[in-house]
């Protein structure tokens, strides 16, 4: 595959809610391995931009270039809806905000973690299980609750659960909406870990969405700052959060709670 | 005699239902939806075995109706009366000279043969439905060939009984291509599905849905490698005839808990004996 | 490059880098004038200005840590140059991974991963296998004189010495072409500073290039093969 190709380049992204802008003429480039972080603040319209970069919302203009693992690149705004859908259970991955949203609650976990592997073709249910297992391994939950339903998880373990049931097929480019939202500061600690390490471990690029700089400063080597649907700000994360530019970057950066 | 038209449907309906089929025949395990009639019997009782049945029949067919089997249960002799009422067509209880079958909740143990058609009686056409209730998403899934969830339900039976739970209305993969369920019949006659010569009609009235599977078209029970499916077995043979690998029905026979297993195939079992 | 820049990993020419406080009406504040600074492998150059006057600042910005209004700053990479204050993010990691390395005065610590791991790290960048990297962290804390049972621990904990060593080890274990030391020696007692000038020798003695500011005069004396004001008359040798 060419190494100079980017996994993910979007150029003059654009998205109107009616005479509203949800972001207007955003680009990016993204290459394998690198995570990039989008961050604004309530309606700066990071979550408008990476639902036309995962191909949820139909831009209004714009591109979005995706590299497949064949080497051919698609535009997923104008790709069929059974191609996109494939690529969402193949190479891409989605890890929502609420684990519920991401999940199949009325499954065991192994179930979850399995189905993917299941829908690609494999059929030997102990190896299935033994990989469900691993993966259950991997993102902390104890293996013993293989057969526990989902209902029956912390939000803290949904939460990984979803994420081992995304990573399972090794996508290589996952999207992430704020993924430590509504969870305890030790809760997020651990799975800003497990995901920090997940990404090395897979070589994963990413697009993560969220409002915590902190958050950023831990995951992204990329940032991408928004505001009022125009990115106002991009770089390096310690680039921008140490050595910010823009007014507004500066006025992010700065009324960050040190404790 | 009767006032009703031949097979009490009207000659449009009947095209109409012949087009769904021929649809259905052509994509295999593909549910064809089609504008189900009010037949003279309630939703759930086989208004759709009846509508496909009453579609496809003509004066020279040989019609049988069998119910868990048999030909003598309630329902099966009320179908058979209603096609004799209203088309005069020769009925028999005998496999073999039966051109026309249909059937609830069982395959006969007598082969089947080239030219005959079985017409199966279905409650719930759709085997997504346990996990997703949405109609236009499961039409999307099976358009998409997304059916990673249909072997989720087997790993869940694992899961829990330790091996596959599903007895009757085994899902299947036909023609390689669409997941069907084969109505509730038990997973015991499932291989009698696979390259049958016999054209086999799958109706569904108040889902409103036809499908088919063409003669000798494979149909494979979904499993896993390491948990192939496997049919029921029975210890005893049957008490009346004494044959052995068929489905069998378990007969209370007094207070105190006795018991026989005899052919759940009525004709078949008198076949053997001889009547 | 002129030809007194043949063959060193590290040019910096005419390097400008004010802040614009917007948070505070928009106040300007020069930190660089004109920066320029040329670093030969096996040269250890120190910055000999005081506090304030723009050593971090300098060190950041070749670095890419901060973002330089004017010049450029070249660095030798993968057996051609790549301008910091220019390239776009993805050379600017892959030097951070393969031709930089960068200590500064203090620990960044992330919750929960241990004190062998964060050294080690900057290993898997170069391939190194798992044994040998551990072998090498190993090494390495423990001729810093981190006890062995603070290994498996975060250095979350630690006292700020025992953090700022097991930066150094961090910042020392691979095998950078270019090293930027900010104060290496903040926070340590007089052994622990020894062994810094040793890691720093033996760094030189690999001819790596490295730039750095040393507050302890001893210190810099013991390493600096050169040393250089920002602001004094021209800092190219």
């Amino acid at each position: 595959m060419d190494a100079d190709r980017p996994l993910l380049r979007a150029r003059g992204v654009t998205r109107y809610y009616g005479a509203r802008i949800g972001c207007r003429d955003v680009g990016l480039d993204l290459w394998p391995g690198e995570v990039l972080g989008i961050v604004g603040e309530s309606g700066s319209g990071k979550t408008t931009l990476l639902g036309c970069l995962c191909g949820r919302l139909a831009p209004s203009g714009g591109t979005v270039e995706f590299t497949q693992r064949d080497g051919i690149v698609v535009d997923i705004p104008t790709l069929p809806e059974p191609a996109l859908r494939k690529l969402a259970r193949t190479d891409w991955g989605v890890v929502h905000q609420n684990p519920r949203d991401g999940l199949r609650l009325g499954v065991s976990a192994g179930a979850n973690v399995g189905e993917r592997l299941m829908a690609l073709g494999a059929r030997h249910y102990g190896r299935i299980r033994q990989t469900a297992a691993d993966w259950l391994g991997r993102v902390e939950i104890d293996r013993g609750r293989i057969d526990d339903w989902p209902e029956t998880f912390s939000s803290g373990m949904q939460q990984r659960l979803q994420i081992a049931r995304t990573l399972v097929t090794e996508p290589r480019l996952v999207f992430m909406d704020e993924p430590t939202g509504g969870l305890d500061v030790s809760v997020q600690a651990r799975l800003l870990d497990l995901l920090r390490r997940l990404v090395t471990d897979l070589g994963l690029a990413a697009v993560i969405v969220t409002h915590d700089l902190a958050v950023t400063r831990l995951l992204a080597h990329r940032l991408l700052v928004m505001r009022g649907g125009e990115a106002v700000e991009w770089g390096l994360t310690d680039q921008v959060l140490d050595d910010p530019q823009h007014p507004y970057t500066q006025l992010l950066v700065s009324s960050v709670l040190h404790p | 005699m009767s006032h009703y038209n031949f097979a009490f449907l009207d000659e449009q309906t009947k095209r109409m239902i012949r087009r769904a089929i021929l649809k259905a025949v052509a994509i295999p395990g593909y549910q064809v939806p089609f504008g189900s009639r009010e037949m003279p019997l309630s939703y759930g009782w086989g208004t759709g075995g009846v509508q496909v049945t009453a579609s496809v029949i003509g004066p020279d067919d040989v019609l049988k109706v069998i119910d868990q089997g048999a030909d003598d249960t309630t329902n099966a002799v009320s179908i058979r009366r209603f096609f004799e009422r209203t088309t005069r067509v020769r009925t028999t209880t005998r496999t073999d000279t039966a051109t026309l079958i249909q059937t609830r909740h069982r395959i006969p143990e007598t082969p089947l043969a080239e030219g005959q058609i079985v017409v199966f009686q279905v409650p719930i056409p759709e085997p997504l439905r346990w996990l997703e209730p949405r109609e236009t998403e499961t039409r999307k899934m099976h358009a998409l060939e997304e059916y990673g969830v249909m072997h989720v339900r087997l790993y869940e039976d694992i899961t829990r009984h330790g091996h596959v739970e599903t007895a009757y209305d085994y899902p299947v993969l036909v023609n390689g291509r669409y997941i069907m369920r084969p109505s509730p019949i038990p997973k015991f006659d499932n291989p009698k599905l696979d390259r049958s010569p016999a054209l086999l009609l799958f109706g569904a009235g108040r889902e409103k849905r036809i499908y088919a599977v063409p003669p000798f078209t494979a149909v494979r029970s979904l499993d896993f490698e390491d948990h192939p499916f496997a049919i029921e077995r029975w210890d005893q043979t049957c008490a009346l005839c004494g044959a052995a690998d068929v489905f069998m029905d378990e007969i209370v026979v007094d207070d105190k808990g006795g018991r026989m297993f005899v052919c759940s195939d009525t004709d078949f079992c008198e076949r053997r004996r001889g009547r | 490059m002129s030809a007194d820049d043949r063959g060193a990993v590290l040019v910096v020419e005419g390097l400008h880098k004010t802040f614009t406080l917007h948070t505070q009406g928009g106040i300007e504040l020069p930190v660089l004038r004109g920066v320029d600074l040329v670093v030969r492998p096996g040269e250890c150059v120190a910055l000999s200005d005081p506090s304030g006057s723009g050593k971090s600042t300098l060190l950041r910005a070749v670095y890419a840590n901060y973002r330089p209004q004017r010049g450029r700053i070249l660095v030798a990479h993968d057996g051609g140059r790549v301008d910091m204050a220019g390239a776009g993010p993805r050379e600017l990691l892959a030097v951070r991974r393969r031709t930089i390395g960068y200590v500064s005065q203090f620990l960044r610590v992330i919750p929960r991963v241990p004190t062998l791991e964060v050294v080690v790290e900057p290993l898997r960048e170069f391939g190194v296998p798992r044994d040998l990297a551990l072998d090498r962290g190993r090494a390495l804390l423990t001729r810093l004189r981190i006890p062995e049972r603070l290994w498996n621990l975060s250095p979350v904990t630690f006292s700020g010495g025992e953090q700022q060593r097991v930066n150094l080890a961090r910042g020392f274990v691979a095998d950078f072409p270019i090293l930027l030391l900010d104060e290496p020696t903040a926070s340590l007692d007089v052994a622990s500073r020894a062994l810094v000038v040793e890691l720093i020798h033996d760094a030189l003695a690999r001819r790596a290039g490295i730039v750095g500011a040393f507050h302890d005069a001893e210190v810099r004396e013991a390493v600096a093969t050169r040393t250089v004001s920002l602001h004094g008359a021209g800092a190219a040798a």
